[in-house]
C-alpha cells in the first residue's frame, strides 16, 4: 500500500464525511423488503407476431398491459423474442429489441395528411377526403392516358402514367389484395422493394 | 426476492441470514462469439425503461461512448493486430461483473443502498443511494454512474426483477448469437471450458475463462481469445483488485476516523435519529468526492476521439 | 434461400460473402455459430471490410468491390483443374454432357450475338442445346465433345488463373488459395459448404452473374440440394420474399407467373410458351402444369366472370411492350415528365433508390404523391427544405402530396414470407395509434370508390374493374383469414384429385397438384397451395419439434412449395436413392416411395431407375452451369468491371472498351453524363447497412439511434494518413452527382488493395440517416449511387462506384 501521509488524512475525513453511524451500529435496521423491482409482466397478454425488419422473421412476444377488457386500451409495453421460436430461439438482433420504440415512434402518422403544390407545410384532413381526392386522381389520370391498343392494332390494355411501390413488409394478405387492385387497373409501372 | 436472499448489505453490521443455500447464478460473455450488434445494449434499456441521450459519433463503433446512469451496458471495440500481421476486431461487452467481493458495495457508507444476494447478484438499491460516488471508487472496473438527473448510482441490475421470477437477464434472452449465455455458475465454468477447447482447435492457444481472483471471482465472466491479456479488450484489467483506499476506509481509516470522532458522535445520533437517514444526504451533497479519492467526476468520462477504446490501455 | 436458417447448422464450411450476415442478419447468423460451435464448421469471409461478421471467422481475405466473379471463376477453374468436384452429381444432376449449339461463341469479352448500338443481346439464337430430331438436347456422356457444357466451361474459365484474379480482386495470392483449398475440400460427397450472400451481390451491374458463378461452383461441388448446402439469398425486409412470390412487379403475377407482352395475342399460344416440355426423356419439367397455376389465379381474381369463353379474362391482363417498367423505368419517365401520379405504400424511394438528386427532380415533376406508411418518411417530405441535408425549394414543387397513416406489424393479423420461405402468422397486439389504417383497408376503399365511380360516370376499359371478384364479408376490409383461404384456393365446382379423391365445391384445396386449368379450382398463389386447406392455417402451427435431428421443424409454420424445407432435395441422395452420408439425410426412397426428413421436392412415386432428374422445374431436368438465354450478359458469368471502375479497364480484355463493364447491365442513355472517372474520383466506394438500423425505419426508433446516432464513413488508416484525417474528424464525400458530409471512423478494417499493379483504396459507406427521424440528421447515401443497375434484375450498382474524400 503506497499512500503517503496526506492522502491518508484525506481518507480518514472521507470515511467522516460518510456515514460512520451506521458503522458504530447505531443506525436502526431498515426493512429489508421491496429491494428487487417488481415484475411488470406479471399479467400482461402475450400476442405472437413475427419482427418486421428483416427476412429471418424472428417470433416476437408482444406484451400489452391490459386484460382486454371492454374498458381496456390495450397497450404494448414490451417486445421479447419468442423461445418457441426454431431460428431465433427467443432471441433479438437490436433492431427486434428495439421494436417497442417504433410502435411508440414520435415519428408514427396518426391522421391523412396533404401538403398542397408550393405549399411547405401539412394540412390535416379526413379519411373521406383523402380517399375521394385519390380516386379522382386515379381515375382522371387513368381516363386520360389508358392505352387499349398499340399502334399495331394489337389489345394492350396498360395505364403508364400512374405508378405504385407496394410495400416489402406488409403481410402477404396485403400485398396479394395489393396486386389484385393494382392489375385491375391496368397498372405496369407496379414494383416492390425486392432490390433495395 | 425474500429478504433472506440477501448475503451482504451495505454499511450494514447486522449479520445476513445464511442457511439457505441457493445455487449461485452467473452471466458468461463468450467475447469470441461476440459480433458486437449491441442487441444486449438495446435490450437491457428497453426492459429496464431507459433512454440515454442520442449522442454522436465520435469516430468509432462505440455508442453510446461510455456507460452512463442511462446506459447500463455497452460494447467496447478494440482493433488488434496479431503479431503475425492478421487483423482481430475484439468487442467486450461491458457492465457490472457482479464480484462475489463486491468492491462497490464495500465502499459504499449508505445502508442498504447496495447489496448482495445469495445467487451473486449485486443490486443498487437507489431509495437508499446518497449519490456519494464512493462505489464508483471501490469498483475495480469502473463501472457505476451517478444520474445527473437524480444524482443516484445506476449500473448493471443482472435483471434481478426478471432472475427473482424465473426468467434470464434480458441480455442474454436477446444475444443473438448466443455469445452471453446465462445459468448457474458451475454449468458457466463447464461451458466456458468446451469453448476454451473449441477455440484451441481453432489456433487461440490463450483462450480461457476470465473469472478473476482479485474480486473474488465474478458472476458475469468472459470466455477470451487471449486469456493472457485481458487489456486487449478495451483495457480489461488483467488483475482486478478492489482500490486499496477501500481497504483504507475498512480497515485502518474507519476506526481511526471514529476514534477522532469522540462526543461528536453522540450529537450525531441525536440528530440523525430526529431527522432519519435522508439528512445524511442532504449533508453529503453539495460537497464533491475528494480529488484525492476521485480525481474524475465520476459521472463524467473525458474522452478523446483519436485514442478510442485505449488498446491496451488500465482502466482506473 | 434454397436452403433454410436452421439448416446453416448442417453445414461444414460457411461462405459468406456479398453480404455481413451477422450484421444484417444476426438471429440467423445464430445458426452460423452454431455450426462452428457443434458441427466444427469453419467460416469463411470475403469482404471489401473486415466486418462484423469476419471478426468471427476462420479465414478472412478482403477483396475489390465489384469483383467477385473474378475469384469465382478463378475458383472454378481451381476445382476444375484439381479435379475437385463432386463427379458423379455433376455427372448425373447437372447439364456438363449437353451439347451447346455451334452458334454460341466469346471472343474478346463479348458471348455471340451483340449489338452495340443497342448495347444488349438482341440475337440469343446460338445461346441454346443442340436438339435431336424428337426435340430433345443432345448429350455426350463420355464429357469429351469439345461443344458440350463441360468443356466450354473449362474453356471459359481457364483465363481465370490465380494470378489474373488475384490482381483483378486484389486479394493476395496465397490468402486465395488457402480459401480456395478450403473450399475444395466440400467436393467429398457428404461434406457441404453453404454460401450466404444478400445486397454485397445482389447490387453491382453483374449481380445476377455474380450469383450464378456462385451457384455454378456449388453444382460442381455437390453442394445443391444437400443439407448445410444451398445457394442462399439472405432476403433485406421482412416480406419481400412474400411480395416477390406474390408477383408485385412490373412484369409478374402470383407464384413467379408472368405478364404476356404486346405481341402474345393468342392466349393458348401465350400458356404454350410457359408450359415447357421436358428437354430430356422421363424429366419432369414441371412447368407443364403453367395453365393451371394461371386459370386458378384468374379464377380468385375473376370468379365466375373468368371462363373459358373470355380465355378466363385475358384481355383483363395489361400487355408489356417492353421488358418491364421497373422502378428505375419509372422514375426515368418520371424525370421525362411522361408519369403524373405515384403511390408508395410503405416504401420509401427517395432514401432506397440510387442517385437522390436525380429522385427528388423526378418526384417534383409528378402531379400528385401518395404516400401510405406508419412513419413519416423523407420521401412524403421531398418537398421540405431540410437545410443540406434536402436543398430543395418547396414554392417550386408543384406536386400535391397525400400522407396516409398506416398501422404496423403489431396491430394487424397476416402473414410474412421469411427467407426460408416460411409464410408464418401472427397476430395483432394492439391498435393502432390515431386513426391509422390497415394497408388492406385503404387499398379496399381505393378500389371500392374507384368501382363506384366507374360505375356511375364509365370511364377508360372499366371491365377489369366492374369484374373483379369481391367476395369479402365486410368490403371495405377483408379480413386477413378472408384473403389467406383465397391465396390457398379452393374447388370452384366438385372435382376429383389425382388420388380419387372428391373435393366438394368451396372446400379449400390441399396442395396446387389438384389445381385445374378448366375453371373449376381457384388459387391466389399456386406455390402457396395448401397453406390454409381444411384442416386450418398451416401457417399458424407451432410444433417446433425436430424429430431427425436434421432442424427442418416440418411443423413450424408452413413453407412454399408444399411444406418443402430444401429446395431440389432429390440432389440430397445418389441417382439410386441413397443419401450421399448417412449423417446428411433429406430424402431416399424406401422402395416404394420417396420420404424422408424433408418433402421430398420430387415425384413421391417415381422409383429411381426411371431416371427423372433432382431439378423438375427445368425441362432439362438438371441443373444448368450454361444458362442457356435466360441472362442478359450470357450463358457464362464473365467478369465486367463496375460501371465507375477506379482501374479504368478490364483486365481480362484490356483492349475492349465495350467489355470493360457490363455490355448488357441497364443504363439509361441521360445516366453516361453522371458517371465519374477515377482521376477525379479515386476511391472505390461501397455502401451498405449497419447491425443497429434497419434501413430508413428504425432512426425513427430512440433506442436504435441511441446506438448508433450519427452519420459516419469508415476509411482505412492508410488513406486517412494520406488526407489528414483523423477518427471524429467530419470529411466531405463527392462523386459527380453530389456529395455527403459525415464522421470519419478510421479503421484498420479498410486496407488497400493491390489491383492490376496500383493501389486501391475503399471506402465505406452506411446509409442510415436522413432528414426525418430520432438519430441526428444526415444526407441521404444513395446521393453518391449511380443510376443503373444489373440487366436482369434492374438492381442498382449501390455497392461499387467512386468517390472522392476531403477533409472538411
Amino acid at each position: 500500500m503506497d499512500l503517503n501521509r496526506r492522502q491518508f488524512f484525506k481518507v480518514a475525513a472521507v470515511g467522516l464525511g460518510g456515514s460512520s453511524l451506521a458503522a458504530l451500529g447505531m443506525a436502526p435496521t431498515p426493512a429489508f423488503a421491496e429491494q428487487v423491482r417488481h415484475f411488470k409482466l406479471a399479467r400482461t397478454i402475450e400476442t405472437r407476431n413475427t419482427c418486421p425488419y428483416c427476412s429471418v422473421g424472428c417470433g416476437l412476444i408482444l406484451y400489452s398491459q391490459g386484460d382486454g377488457g371492454k374498458n381496456v386500451a390495450q397497450n404494448i409495453i414490451h417486445i421479447e423474442g419468442d423461445a418457441d421460436h426454431p431460428v431465433n430461439r427467443g432471441t433479438l438482433c437490436p433492431k427486434g429489441a428495439g421494436l417497442l420504440d417504433f410502435i411508440h415512434s414520435p415519428s408514427r402518422l396518426q391522421y391523412p395528411q396533404v401538403r398542397k403544390p408550393g405549399s411547405s407545410e401539412w394540412a390535416r384532413v379526413s379519411w373521406d377526403e383523402a380517399l375521394d381526392r385519390i380516386a379522382d386522381l386515379v381515375k382522371t389520370d387513368r381516363d386520360a392516358n389508358f392505352i387499349e391498343k398499340n399502334a399495331q392494332g394489337q389489345t394492350v390494355n396498360r395505364w403508364l402514367t400512374t405508378g405504385f411501390l407496394a410495400a416489402s413488409a406488409a403481410s402477404s394478405e396485403a400485398g396479394y389484395l395489393t396486386h389484385k387492385v393494382i392489375r385491375s387497373l391496368g397498372m405496369l409501372g407496379f414494383d416492390n422493394q425486392a432490390r433495395v | 426476492m425474500a429478504s433472506q436472499d440477501i448475503i451482504a448489505r451495505s454499511a450494514t453490521t447486522t449479520p445476513p441470514s445464511s442457511i439457505r443455500q441457493l445455487e449461485e447464478v452467473a452471466k458468461l460473455i463468450d467475447t469470441t462469439k461476440c459480433i458486437g450488434c449491441k442487441a444486449c445494449q438495446v435490450a437491457c434499456s428497453e426492459w429496464n425503461e431507459l433512454r440515454d441521450e442520442v449522442g454522436h459519433n465520435h469516430g468509432t463503433y462505440d455508442n453510446p461512448q461510455d456507460l452512463s446512469a442511462e446506459s447500463w451496458t455497452l460494447m467496447r471495440f478494440t482493433e488488434h493486430e496479431t503479431d503475425d500481421g492478421n487483423l482481430e476486431w475484439l468487442i467486450r461487452k461491458d457492465g457490472c461483473m457482479h464480484c462475489a467481493d463486491p468492491g462497490c458495495l464495500k465502499a459504499c457508507p449508505s445502508p442498504g443502498a447496495i447489496i448482495q444476494h445469495a445467487n451473486g447478484i449485486v443490486d443498487f438499491n437507489q431509495d437508499h443511494c446518497i449519490g456519494c460516488g464512493y462505489c464508483i471508487t471501490g469498483c475495480p472496473f469502473n463501472i457505476p454512474r451517478i444520474s445527473q438527473k437524480d444524482h443516484k448510482a445506476y449500473k448493471c441490475t443482472l435483471c434481478s426483477d426478471r432472475v427473482s421470477v424465473g426468467l434470464e437477464p434480458a441480455c442474454v434472452k436477446t444475444c443473438p448469437t448466443g455469445a452471453i449465455v446465462f445459468g448457474s455458475k458451475q454449468d458457466m465454468k463447464e461451458h466456458a471450458a468446451e469453448r476454451i477447447v473449441d477455440l484451441k482447435s481453432r489456433g487461440f492457444d490463450n483462450a480461457g475463462l476470465y473469472d478473476p481472483d482479485g474480486v473474488g471471482g465474478t458472476h458475469v465472466m468472459y470466455v477470451l481469445h487471449h486469456a493472457d491479456t485481458p487489456r486487449l479488450y478495451a483495457g480489461l484489467p488483467d488483475q482486478p483488485v478492489i482500490s486499496p483506499l477501500v481497504g483504507l476506509w475498512k480497515g485502518v481509516s474507519k476506526p481511526l476516523a471514529l476514534l477522532a470522532m469522540g462526543a461528536a458522535v453522540l450529537a450525531g445520533f441525536f440528530h440523525y435519529v430526529r431527522i432519519g437517514p435522508q439528512r445524511v444526504e442532504e449533508d453529503e451533497h453539495p460537497s464533491p468526492p475528494d480529488s484525492s479519492v476521485q480525481v474524475v467526476d465520476p459521472a463524467v468520462h473525458v474522452y478523446d476521439p483519436n485514442q478510442p477504446g485505449g488498446q491496451g490501455e488500465q482502466r482506473p | 434461400m434454397t436452403n433454410h436458417w436452421t439448416d446453416i447448422a448442417n453445414a461444414n464450411l460457411i461462405l459468406v460473402m456479398g453480404g455481413n450476415a451477422a450484421e444484417a442478419h444476426p438471429c440467423g447468423f445464430k445458426w452460423v455459430t452454431e455450426a462452428k460451435a457443434h458441427n466444427k464448421a469453419r467460416l469463411i469471409v470475403v469482404d471489401p471490410r473486415f466486418t462484423r461478421t469476419a471478426s468471427v471467422a476462420d479465414y478472412y481475405a478482403p477483396i475489390r468491390t465489384g469483383s467477385d466473379i473474378a475469384f469465382m471463376g478463378g475458383l472454378i477453374n481451381y476445382l476444375l483443374s484439381n479435379d475437385k468436384i463432386q463427379h458423379e452429381y455433376v455427372r448425373n444432376y447437372t447439364d456438363v454432357s449437353f451439347i451447346v449449339k455451334a452458334g454460341f461463341g466469346f471472343e474478346d469479352g463479348l458471348f455471340s450475338g451483340y449489338d452495340a448500338a443497342k448495347r444488349s443481346y438482341t440475337d440469343k439464337s446460338g445461346w441454346g442445346y443442340e436438339l435431336d430430331e424428337d426435340g430433345f438436347a443432345k448429350v455426350d456422356p463420355t464429357l469429351q465433345d469439345p461443344r458440350c457444357v463441360y468443356q466450354l466451361m473449362k474453356l471459359h474459365y481457364s483465363r481465370y488463373t490465380a494470378e489474373l484474379a488475384s490482381m483483378i480482386c486484389g486479394m493476395p495470392q496465397e490468402r486465395m488459395l488457402k480459401i480456395w483449398e478450403e473450399i475444395a475440400t466440400c467436393s467429398q460427397p457428404g461434406k457441404t459448404m453453404t454460401i450466404l450472400y444478400a445486397l454485397g451481390w445482389t447490387q453491382h451491374s453483374i449481380g445476377a452473374q455474380i450469383i450464378r458463378s456462385a451457384a455454378m461452383v456449388q453444382l460442381l461441388l455437390g453442394n445443391v440440394g444437400m443439407p448445410g448446402g444451398g445457394v442462399n439469398a439472405l432476403r433485406g425486409h421482412s416480406n419481400i420474399q412474400g411480395l416477390t412470390d406474390l408477383g408485385l412487379l412490373s412484369n409478374s403475377l402470383p407464384g413467379y407467373l408472368t405478364l404476356p407482352g404486346d405481341a402474345e395475342q393468342d392466349y393458348d399460344a401465350y400458356i404454350a410458351k410457359r408450359a415447357l416440355k421436358p428437354l430430356r426423356p422421363g424429366q419432369l419439367s414441371y412447368w407443364q402444369n403453367y395453365g393451371k397455376f394461371h386459370v386458378s389465379l384468374m379464377k380468385a381474381w375473376y370468379g365466375a366472370n373468368a371462363s373459358a369463353e373470355n380465355h378466363w379474362g385475358y384481355d383483363w391482363l395489361p400487355k408489356l411492350d417492353i421488358p418491364g417498367y421497373d422502378v428505375l423505368k419509372m422514375f426515368d419517365l418520371m424525370g421525362q415528365g411522361k408519369v403524373n401520379g405515384y403511390m408508395c405504400q410503405g416504401f420509401n424511394p427517395i432514401a432506397a433508390l440510387p442517385d437522390k438528386n436525380r429522385v427528388s427532380a423526378a418526384l417534383s415533376k409528378l402531379k400528385w404523391l401518395v404516400v401510405m406508411d406508419p412513419l413519416a418518411t423523407e420521401t412524403s417530405e421531398f418537398w421540405r427544405n431540410v437545410g443540406p441535408f434536402n436543398d430543395v425549394q418547396s414554392a417550386d414543387i408543384h406536386t400535391e402530396v397525400i400522407r396516409l397513416p398506416t398501422t404496423c406489424f403489431a396491430e394487424e393479423d397476416g402473414s410474412l414470407v421469411n427467407s426460408s420461405r416460411w409464410l408464418q402468422w401472427h397476430w395483432k397486439g394492439a391498435d393502432g395509434p390515431g386513426e391509422t389504417r390497415t394497408d388492406v383497408r385503404i387499398m379496399s376503399e381505393l378500389f371500392l370508390r374507384l368501382r363506384k365511380r366507374y360505375q356511375a360516370e364509365g370511364g377508360a376499359f372499366a371491365a377489369p374493374l366492374l369484374n373483379l371478384s369481391w367476395p369479402y364479408k365486410v368490403a371495405d376490409e377483408p379480413s386477413p383469414e378472408e384473403l389467406a383461404r383465397e391465396l390457398n384456393g379452393n374447388a370452384v365446382s366438385d372435382l376429383t384429385d389425382a388420388s380419387g379423391a372428391t373435393i366438394k365445391a368451396g372446400q379449400q384445396l390441399s396442395a396446387f397438384a389438384q389445381l385445374k386449368d378448366d375453371g373449376s379450382t381457384a388459387s391466389g398463389c399456386w406455390i402457396f397451395c395448401g397453406s390454409w386447406t381444411e384442416q386450418g392455417n398451416q401457417m399458424a402451427r407451432r410444433d417446433n419439434s425436430d424429430p431427425f435431428g436434421m432442424k427442418q421443424n416440418l411443423g413450424w409454420a408452413w413453407a412454399w412449395p408444399a411444406n418443402r424445407r430444401i429446395l431440389y432435395n432429390r440432389a440430397s441422395a445418389d441417382p439410386q436413392g441413397k443419401p450421399w452420408d448417412p449423417d446428411k439425410r433429406l430424402v431416399w426412397w424406401n422402395g416404394k416411395t420417396w420420404g424422408g426428413t424433408d418433402t421430398p421436392d420430387y415425384k413421391a412415386d417415381v422409383p429411381p431407375e426411371a431416371g427423372m432428374n433432382p431439378f423438375i422445374m427445368n425441362p432439362e431436368g438438371v441443373a444448368r452451369f450454361f444458362a442457356v438465354d435466360k441472362m442478359a450478359e450470357g450463358p457464362f458469368p464473365e467478369h465486367y468491371e463496375p460501371f465507375e471502375t477506379p482501374i479504368g479497364i478490364n483486365p481480362l480484355h484490356p483492349n475492349n472498351k465495350q467489355a470493360t463493364s457490363n455490355p448488357a447491365g441497364r443504363i439509361f442513355d441521360s445516366v453516361w453524363d453522371t458517371l465519374g472517372q477515377a482521376k477525379d474520383f479515386p476511391y472505390a466506394a461501397t455502401s451498405y447497412r449497419l447491425t443497429e438500423h434497419f434501413h430508413f425505419w428504425s432512426k425513427h426508433c430512440k433506442l436504435n439511434a441511441i446506438v448508433q446516432p450519427e452519420q459516419f464513413v469508415e476509411i482505412g488508416e492508410v488513406l486517412a494518413q494520406e488526407k489528414g484525417i483523423v477518427a471524429g474528424d467530419r470529411v466531405r464525400v463527392s462523386c459527380k452527382r453530389g456529395h455527403i458530409e459525415a464522421v470519419a471512423v478510421v479503421t484498420k478494417r479498410i486496407r488497400p488493395l493491390q489491383v492490376n499493379n496500383q493501389t486501391v483504396h475503399q471506402v465505406g459507406i452506411p446509409l442510415h440517416w436522413g432528414f426525418t427521424g430520432s438519430t441526428r440528421h444526415g444526407y441521404l447515401t444513395n446521393t453518391l449511387v449511380p443510376f443503373l443497375g444489373d440487366g436482369n434484375t434492374q438492381t442498382p450498382e449501390s455497392k461499387s462506384f467512386l468517390v472522392n474524400v476531403e477533409k472538411i
